[in-house]
């Protein structure tokens, strides 16, 4: 009796589970079938119909060419390495200060990014605009840079977490051989950082790559089109050619999935701290 | 040349805090503060946001967003938003609890229920335009099984527009809730669990009494967080609908006021208000989970 209460159980948690995993797959998958069929292939058979040729790439050279990816994808590099970067050097900075100096001030400096956390971004987008604006940096790469770099204390928090495990005997030791505040910082914390800003840029990339609300309002300018603006456009001229969407879809998703499946490890460890409030 | 190391500790310390907070502090003034400062300002207005000169008009704008229904029925939107939350942090947590026991393919299933959170928002609209549309993935689907009585113009029927667009955002952040729940569940202790079936525990017990205690404090950050996630939706109908048939959301509606209609003062105080909800929720949210702690 007990045995079988035990395989019931056990059925329905594998079934919800394949259902799960069928409701997260399915809807991309009919994206993939839908952007290997050929304009009549497409219309004449149903999303779940699989393509004929599994190899029919010409929708993907269309989306790329026409919604000029490549000028999407280049875009969206740039944008994101400069601001990771920065956000990693910024962030361990302040980091480092807030956690190895006691200085007047550094509790009101703590306060301020604290309290900024909860001024939610989308709600003063409209004078973030003017201000972007004044500055004359509307329609350049620097407004979206300035914004992923200005507002981010998930990062410093990230480090200084990371820093409360970094015994201070270290700095001491270097202190007495005389190296600089500054040395120490860039030759011994920055080092031993490495694990939190592998968590920073994971938490951070993700959130800038699948970004679309900052470069769509301060970007306009076609030639500097991010992958998310880039695939927008498509929404327009494409409006019928399922197909082609599909396919520029399937060329968004892909460097997502590629380094879903090479970092899983670490993109799970990244999420889950950079989380904890 | 001049050299750090040539310098007292105690003027490097002052050199370094200086140097270290100043690009963070101004970044925070100009992106974070000024621009509050700047939207209360804007709000008692009636700017367009061109002309070089801008009236007062008190509290009128206010008086517009609480008065005129078209403004406040964006509120109702977000109430499918904030029920989806619930339905979504119950699968979450119903996931996460299974996966943390013993399941054949463990990893590969985390993988796939986390994996749509990593998604661009804006393929993600595309995904479920194209799952929505007619003839579409779910017509299709519910042709397969034979309940193609339910198709339905899923984004063309005010009724079911914002179910759907809910659901799809249900389906985008699912995997966030799992995975916190998931990083939770997993700190938990594995002694409790082994005690526990000594003492003849089921797996529902377990959940009951172990699990959920555990989770409280996360499970109502969460909880609440969904208030302010609810108000602040944006990508997905606006990829999807353009907030088209009464799907238009809050955010939608302050862009599209700011940047479409030129009503940047009336577009602020929209801003102002929902800066004021969050604000309120998160309060509570700290006071509620320091009673708790």
């Amino acid at each position: 009796m007990h045995n079988v209460k035990y395989t019931a159980a056990s059925v329905f948690k594998y079934l919800t589970l394949i259902l799960g995993a069928l409701a997260a797959l399915v809807p991309i998958v009919v994206v993939l079938f839908a952007s290997l069929k050929t304009n009549t292939e497409y219309a004449s058979t149903g999303p779940l119909t699989l393509p004929e040729n599994w190899l029919n790439f010409s929708n993907y050279t269309k989306a790329f060419v026409d919604g000029k990816m490549l000028l999407g994808f280049k875009n969206t590099l740039i944008i994101l390495v400069i601001s990771i970067v920065g956000a990693t050097l910024t962030g361990s900075m302040m980091a480092y200060i807030l956690s190895r100096f006691k200085f007047r001030g550094s509790a009101l400096l703590m306060g301020a990014f604290l309290v900024a956390t909860l001024i939610p971004g989308v709600t003063t987008q409209v004078a973030t605009f003017q201000i972007i604006n004044s500055l004359e940096l509307f329609n350049t790469r620097w407004a979206p840079i300035l914004m992923y770099l200005g507002t981010d204390i998930i990062a410093v928090y990230i480090f200084m977490q990371f820093l409360d495990s970094i015994s201070e005997s270290l700095d001491e030791s270097a202190m007495l051989d005389g190296a600089s505040y500054w040395t120490i910082y860039w030759r011994i914390i920055l080092p031993l950082l490495k694990p939190a800003i592998v968590t920073v840029i994971i938490v951070k990339g993700v959130n800038i790559y699948n970004d679309f609300y900052t470069p769509f309002l301060y970007m306009p300018k076609s030639d500097l089109q991010v992958i998310s603006t880039a695939l927008f456009k498509f929404k327009g001229p494409y409006g019928s050619q399922w197909e082609v969407i599909c396919a520029a879809i399937m060329i968004a998703i892909i460097p997502t999935l590629v380094i879903f499946t090479s970092l899983q490890k670490y993109i799970y460890n990244g999420f889950s701290q950079g989380s904890v409030k | 040349m001049f050299k750090l190391s040539d310098m007292s500790y105690k003027n490097q310390r002052i050199l370094i805090i200086l140097l270290f907070s100043l690009v963070p502090i101004v970044l925070l003034f100009t992106f974070a503060y000024l621009p509050v400062i700047k939207m209360f300002q804007y709000s008692f207005t009636n700017w367009n946001g061109l002309s070089k000169t801008m009236e007062y008009v008190g509290f009128d704008n206010y008086k517009t967003i609480f008065t005129k229904p078209e403004y406040f029925a964006v509120f109702k939107v977000s109430l499918y938003y904030f029920f989806a939350t619930f339905v979504q942090m119950g699968l979450a947590l119903y996931f996460a609890t299974i996966l943390s026991f013993n399941v054949r393919m463990k990893n590969l299933f985390k993988g796939i229920l986390f994996f749509p959170t990593l998604l661009n928002g804006v393929a993600i609209g595309f995904i479920f335009l194209f799952f929505f549309k007619p003839d579409g993935t779910l017509d299709t689907i519910l042709q397969m099984i034979g309940l193609e009585s339910l198709q339905q113009k899923w984004l063309l029927n005010p009724k079911l527009i914002n179910i759907s667009l809910a659901g799809a955002s249900l389906w985008r952040y699912m995997g966030m809730n799992f995975i916190i729940f998931l990083g939770a569940i997993s700190s938990i202790g594995k002694d409790i669990y082994e005690a526990s079936d000594i003492d003849g525990a089921n797996r529902w017990h377990q959940f009951r009494h172990i699990i959920l205690p555990s989770i409280r404090r996360i499970l109502q950050l969460n909880l609440i967080l969904a208030v302010s996630g609810a108000i602040g939706v944006f990508e997905i109908p606006y990829v999807m609908t353009g907030g088209s048939n009464g799907s238009g959301t809050f955010v939608i509606q302050t862009v599209d006021l700011a940047f479409k209609y030129s009503k940047l003062g009336l577009a602020s105080a929209m801003a102002v208000v929902l800066l004021g909800i969050v604000l309120i929720v998160t309060v509570l949210q700290r006071v509620l989970i320091k009673e708790e702690a």
